[in-house]
């Protein structure tokens, strides 16, 4: 009798690795991370005080890399459900090229030595609040909501609204009212350009069994949820001047992108449900791309101007 | 007993080789962040220890 009964044996548990270098790059979801990249570094330079500018370069690194190492633990838990969706079937692992296993261990020791490095480099509290994103991220959002409820990105947005936090904690050492108004942006952003997504993949999604708000609650209401958000975001694109740490020049930049997002939104709002090609969703989601790498830039350039003493 | 073990193709060769050579670019660039990293949270007093 076989001690070891190779029919029970996952067909993955003994075959040698074909995966290159590249599998384990796009396993940590290499566009998510450079729009994490930028967040927190709009966080980190936005903080009063003053860095090394090398401990801030290794600071945003392993920012970047924690948060890779959440889209690796990602992709090692939704290996089941990306396989069925065309937008997601060419990844690593359910395409074959890395295992679930080789995923799970380049996630979890990642995650270890990002959050290591950040708390040696900065600080802990920014160490703590990126070990508490991942966990988020992988645990909260990959795990429990995204396959439970229509809200899964309302709640897990938090996730991807925390990097400027942890930039700024880098700097401070602290969370503060800016660092928070910089993730509320971030959090009101992230619904409505998911939903976009949604709409013209709901396909996708009805596939593998995942809740999105089209496929729960119908596009008439995820077009309203849309709208309402849109509003929402353009109110709170304007908070920093409010809070005062931007000035009247960030705030026209601000006033003329929120009215852009209400504008494409009330376009997918106004869509007819016969409308398959949904020009007006795809429209939002590219829209919501660059409304937000343009509002944390406009930020980034007022402080500069601010700092040259060129706007008061 | 040779006949147990399992010989790598070709392809499984040259992708252990191209892994191998990014985990110790990976492992070599760790190295030199926490150093330069070290030298610039401490500063000079790195090297300054009580004897």
């Amino acid at each position: 009798m076989a001690l070891v009964d190779q029919e029970q044996m996952e067909d993955t548990a003994y075959r040698l690795s074909e995966a290159a270098p590249g599998d384990f790059i796009a396993l940590l979801k290499p566009r998510v991370m450079s729009l994490v990249v930028f967040t927190a570094f709009v966080g980190l330079a936005m903080a009063p005080g003053v860095t090394n500018p090398l401990l801030a370069v290794i600071s945003i690194a392993a920012i970047a890399v924690g948060a890779g190492a959440s889209g690796a633990l990602n992709m090692w838990y939704d290996a089941d459900i990306d396989a069925v969706m065309g937008r997601t079937a060419r990844r690593p692992v359910p395409a074959g090229r890395v295992t679930a296993g080789e995923a799970l261990g380049f996630g979890l020791v990642l995650s270890a030595f990002s959050v290591a490095t950040l708390g040696l480099m900065a600080n802990w509290t920014a160490a703590a609040l990126l070990a508490f994103t991942i966990f988020f991220y992988a645990v909260v959002y990959t795990m429990w909501l995204k396959r439970s409820t229509p809200q899964n990105i309302v709640i897990g947005g938090a996730a991807g609204a925390l990097p400027p936090v942890v930039g700024w904690a880098a700097v401070t050492g602290t969370v503060s009212m800016e660092s928070l108004v910089l993730f509320l942006i971030i959090f009101l952003w992230t619904p409505p350009h998911f939903w976009a997504l949604a709409l013209f993949k709901s396909g996708d999604y009805e596939r593998a069994g995942i809740p999105m708000l089209p496929n729960v609650a119908g596009h008439a209401a995820t077009k309203k949820q849309i709208f309402i958000y849109a509003l929402l975001l353009a109110v709170s694109g304007l908070l920093p001047v409010v809070a005062g740490f931007a000035t009247l020049v960030y705030g026209v930049v601000a006033a003329v992108l929120g009215v852009g997002f209400v504008w494409y939104s009330w376009q997918v709002l106004r869509m007819p449900e016969s409308d398959t090609a949904m020009k007006p969703a795809k429209a939002l989601f590219g829209y919501s791309l660059l409304y937000l790498f343009v509002l944390f830039t406009a930020l980034l350039v007022d402080r500069l101007l601010v700092s040259l003493g060129l706007v008061f | 007993m040779d006949k147990d073990f399992v010989k790598p193709t070709e392809a499984q060769l040259k992708a252990r080789r191209k892994r191998s050579v990014a985990l110790a670019i990976a492992l070599a660039a760790f190295v030199v962040i926490v150093y330069i990293g070290s030298l610039a949270k401490i500063g000079p007093g790195l090297f300054e220890r009580g004897m």
